[in-house]
């Protein structure tokens, strides 16, 4: 038995952790958008940090629950109803067989995540349910794939034992100015010291040119001396710089490789206030050294229990 | 070479920055000296024509004691260069007909070749993979003959059949499925490039090398290829 859609919304995919080991067959690593928000979710279940939920873009998603189950919602912030009545986000909470969700457009934030306890049952497609639309891979169908109307999520039926909410202190706001932390690149295929300079000086808007490849960022154009780089692997969080001096930041869907130089790599733990920053927002940059933020992303993976033995 | 640390859990190996076979053999060689040894703290390793990307697994060690790690290895490899792996070759069969080489007449016309002549210098030739990206499978193979290197389109087409397989410069490769781009197509392979169901899902990687087999318009039929 199952979740029914009755409404997909704008954009609402299968996602787990992503899909690892793969990029050199040129096979991105996809996964959650907002991770932190993400990884909650599955942790207020009490799930293993890879388990299957749904990300929802923009809101505007109604189903119906088959079984009983337990959930969470966190993520972008909204009005959220079971049966019209209002619950509360980054919490676990029981639901009943004909139960209904439906999740409004977000009032602030791109992407929630809805998960349920023990993970939505979506059989992997290369080592991983996540889903990548343009390498038609996962997803329901393992075809890459949206969500659509009428369609039934699989999950195994699971009564309430405990409740769980976020501690205060960590969750999260999104809207207002975004500052993000960053480091730089000054290798032979980054950017020069006036170019870094030139980019964490300024102000830029975020775009609606912004999809789960990448973020097109708006700004007073960053000219470069160079004419582009040779191809090479590009990380998630990577800050290019193309000829017309507007950065772009990859984000989960981003391709494999690329030539554009790079100004620098996102902290990793602000991409998520980066993918729910909504076109118009304000997102500044601030230099860090790498070893200052490397135990912090340690400390994370390991609270979250994320290990990538999950890989191919 | 150069090892560089460009984010938290992510190294980069910079060898010096140009298309070559030579710097590219030494990519190939570096990273198999690392991908194996290493396999236990990385979690994708990129080779391209100048660098190796590596996501390493912070969880298991420093950023520090693993670029150490890198290092070492990138220098026994460089002593051992003598020995770089067998490279795999792989045949890919090709029809270079005119319903198919959208751009064979272009190329032709351009070269002042032959549209015969322009399929003999592209398939008399072995290509090394320098890259595998832009979408899963699609594998960047050099050096193609400098006189049918071509530009890429100015124009780029809306839709490229899947198994085609076009021309940029002195590159050439084969788009995996349909997609847009700018290649100038000079025929069409009937494989399956990317097979999704199989643990190596694509028939090419980085470092091997590939030969097109020019085949008949019967032949390309008759191994499932479309018109």
């Amino acid at each position: 038995m199952s979740l029914q859609i009755i409404n997909p919304g704008f954009l609402t995919q299968v996602q787990d952790y992503g899909r690892y080991g793969l990029q050199k067959y040129g096979i991105t690593n996809s996964g959650p958008m907002d991770e932190h928000a993400f990884l909650w979710a599955n942790q207020l279940l009490g799930n293993e940090f890879n388990a299957a939920q749904l990300e929802i873009c923009m809101g505007g998603f109604a189903a119906r629950f088959e079984l009983d189950a337990v959930i969470s919602v966190c993520g972008a912030e909204g009005n959220i109803t079971i049966n019209h009545q209002k619950i509360e986000m980054w919490k676990s909470i029981a639901v009943k067989a004909g139960d209904e969700i439906r999740v409004d457009a977000f009032s602030s934030g791109l992407y929630a995540y809805l998960a349920i306890k023990g993970g939505f049952t979506v059989e992997h497609h290369l080592h991983s349910a996540a889903t990548v639309m343009r390498e038609k891979l996962g997803g329901l169908n393992h075809d890459g794939q949206k969500l659509a109307n009428k369609e039934r999520v699989l999950y195994r039926e699971c009564c309430y034992d405990f409740s769980m909410r976020i501690p205060p202190e960590f969750k999260p706001e999104y809207g207002g100015k975004v500052e993000i932390r960053f480091i730089p690149n000054y290798s032979e295929t980054g950017c020069s010291e006036s170019v870094i300079q030139a980019f964490s000086e300024q102000e830029f808007i975020v775009t609606p040119e912004i999809n789960r490849m990448g973020y097109r960022l708006k700004g007073e154009a960053i000219h470069s001396d160079s004419k582009g780089i040779i191809s090479q692997g590009i990380s998630v969080g990577a800050i290019q710089l193309p000829k017309d001096g507007q950065p772009i930041v990859l984000m989960k869907d981003r391709q494999t490789i690329g030539g554009y130089p790079q100004i620098g790599c996102v902290a990793y733990l602000d991409l998520a206030k980066l993918s729910q920053s909504t076109p118009g927002s304000k997102v500044s940059f601030m230099p860090v050294k790498v070893g200052a933020i490397e135990s912090e992303l340690r400390t994370y993976l390991s609270f979250f229990n994320v290990s990538y033995s999950i890989r191919a | 070479m150069n090892v560089v640390q460009i984010s938290e859990n992510t190294l980069v190996v910079l060898f010096e920055q140009a298309i070559n076979l030579d710097i590219f053999k030494q990519v190939t060689a570096v990273t198999s000296a690392i991908e194996q040894p290493l396999s236990d703290y990385i979690i994708d390793i990129v080779p391209s024509y100048a660098s190796i990307h590596i996501l390493f697994d912070l969880h298991k060690i420093a950023s520090g004691e693993f670029l150490e790690m890198v290092k070492a290895a990138t220098l026994n490899a460089s002593v051992q260069t003598a020995s770089t792996p067998s490279q795999n070759i792989v045949d890919i069969p090709v029809y270079y007909g005119p319903e198919v080489g959208l751009d064979l007449d272009f190329i032709s016309s351009s070269s002042g070749l032959s549209p015969d002549e322009v399929i003999k210098l592209h398939s008399n030739n072995i290509y090394d993979v320098y890259a595998m990206g832009f979408a899963p499978g699609f594998a960047y193979l050099g050096t193609v003959d400098e006189r049918i290197a071509m530009p890429r389109k100015e124009t780029p087409r809306k839709h490229i059949p899947a198994g085609s397989l076009g021309i940029a410069d002195q590159q050439t490769a084969i788009y995996p499925s349909d997609s847009p781009g700018g290649w100038q197509i000079i025929g069409r392979t009937p494989e399956v490039l990317v097979d999704y169901k199989n643990e190596e899902p694509t028939k090419v990687k980085t470092g091997d090398q590939v030969r097109f087999v020019p085949i008949s318009k019967d032949q390309y039929l008759e191994l499932g290829g479309a018109l």
